[in-house]
């Protein structure tokens, strides 16, 4: 019997097949890549948290690099009382591990107020000196914003910080990924001289001369700018009720 | 997303002697880097000839993967050409296209994250590339594997090569680099030169596409239309 392949049956069975093989075909992919995507990620996290602290890693030496410096991963919550603390080596199972937190996933749910929500931080040593790297994520012109910032152990001064973005404008508010921006962070501070929590302004038209507080802003990225201003803002803020209650 | 092509109604042979790049599957790759270009003859897959024309490294891997997509999805439509029920062959190349994007997008995460960081959403867009269903609907659905894949090739090279171009000179101008490396000395700078911040924005995408087309235009006449 030959085959109507204009009939319904052939069309249904056509369409079945078809779906069934390109499901299959998809998700063995997906299956197979997803460790090594995986690691990738968490190498990039890495890398980011690393630069922070001005350590230059790539991806072949991330791992080794992050073990070395970073010796304490810590979660907090938003009243700044510690939930959770792990050392050595990291188990990407351990979803309370502060470096398996995903603060953009907590960020997006709406669903998930921020004080509900997880505040990770990284606990590092380099050359004797304590630093804390500080996750943070927000919102740009076109999609997020996140960085890490470094502030030294008095948890006023700023170490050094990195930022990137997924879809800012290319050559505008996409230069926050660059040292440019982000190497006047340094020697920055998050307090005022009574230490009383100020944070740091990326300031439109330039940041005033000797104000520790403010950073130059990026010419035609204003939004971006300002989206990096409240993040830090917003933030900061936590860590800083942290490093109170720990202190007082 | 427009089918419409104008694309050479080439007859399936009979004849199993035909030489494997003979004349007329030679001129199948030819045709699309000059007078059948896609982008600025047919004026298909404009959107991401805005998009991703920012910097060159982007507009190559951008391009090996429309390569690489059409290529592989002109020879499995072509494959199954005499099969596919026509009353649903739009959504057989739909699903063909998407599966190959998905399989690009998928490898790059897995093995060139970087890459696929900053091509970001744009290789998923390779989907909704016009020039691609319009190949599918327009050629592989009525031509021989062989002949299918160098037409896919052939029209994947002349969107190739104009998203390199524009993106040499938005990178050139824009950000004074190209591929990543600064070109233009800083001597330049220091005289008061000034990277043009409009050649970033889409728009320049646009008019400098426009220039290539009038210069494709004056220098082949054939493609003057007649008034």
């Amino acid at each position: 019997m030959a085959l109507d392949k204009n009939s319904n049956a052939f069309t249904f069975g056509f369409a079945l097949v078809m779906v069934v093989v390109v499901g299959a075909v998809l998700s063995s992919l997906a299956m197979g890549l997803k460790p090594l995507q995986l690691k990738n990620q968490a190498d990039k996290k890495r890398i980011d948290i690393l630069t922070a602290i001005d350590v230059d890693a790539n991806r072949t030496n991330a791992a080794e690099l992050f073990d070395k410096y970073v010796v304490e991963r810590v979660v907090i919550d938003y009243d700044g009382n510690i939930i959770s603390s792990n050392t050595g080596e990291v188990d990407a199972l351990d979803d309370k591990d502060a470096f398996n937190i995903n603060i953009r996933a907590e960020y997006r749910d709406r669903s998930i107020k921020p004080e509900e929500r997880n505040y990770p931080f990284y606990k590092c040593d380099k050359d004797g000196k304590t630093l804390y790297v500080i996750p943070m994520i927000g919102n740009g012109l076109w999609g997020a914003i996140w960085g890490f910032v470094a502030l030294e152990d008095d948890f006023n001064m700023v170490y050094g910080a990195s930022f990137d973005h997924a879809t800012e404008t290319p050559g505008l508010g996409a230069e926050i990924s660059l040292p440019m921006f982000q190497d006047p962070f340094k020697g920055k501070q998050i307090l005022d001289d009574q230490g009383n929590y100020k944070s740091i302004e990326v300031k439109k038209g330039g940041a005033e001369a000797g104000n520790p507080h403010q950073v130059d802003g990026i010419t035609g990225g204003t939004i971006t700018s300002d989206g990096v201003t409240e993040m830090l803002q917003r933030t900061l803020k936590v860590y800083h009720r942290f490093f109170n209650k720990n202190n007082a | 997303m427009s089918t419409e092509t104008t694309a050479p109604e080439v007859k399936e042979e009979k004849r199993p002697s035909e030489p494997l790049f003979s004349k007329k599957n030679k001129k199948l790759i030819t045709d699309p880097l000059d007078d059948d270009n896609p982008i600025t003859v047919q004026v298909l897959g404009i959107c991401s000839a805005l998009a991703i024309t920012v910097q060159v490294e982007q507009a190559v891997v951008m391009s090996l993967s429309v390569v690489f997509v059409m290529m592989m999805g002109n020879l499995i439509i072509s494959l199954l050409r005499n099969s596919i029920p026509s009353r649903i062959r739009i959504i057989v190349q739909l699903v063909v296209v998407a599966s190959l994007v998905i399989v690009v997008s998928e490898t790059l995460q897995a093995f060139l994250p970087d890459v696929a960081a900053r091509l970001s959403v744009f290789v998923g867009l390779i989907i909704t590339n016009c020039i691609i269903m319009g190949r599918f609907e327009a050629f592989a659905m009525g031509n021989k594997p062989f002949p299918s894949v160098l037409d896919g090739f052939g029209n994947a090279l002349g969107y190739a090569w104009i998203l390199v171009a524009v993106a040499v000179v938005r990178e050139l101008f824009g950000s004074g680099k190209l591929y990543g490396f600064e070109v233009i000395p800083a001597a330049f700078y220091d005289m008061g030169y000034m990277n043009n911040n409009m050649m970033i924005l889409p728009p320049m995408a646009l008019v400098t596409v426009g220039v290539i087309i009038w210069i494709q235009r004056a220098r082949n006449t054939k493609l003057i239309e007649e008034n």
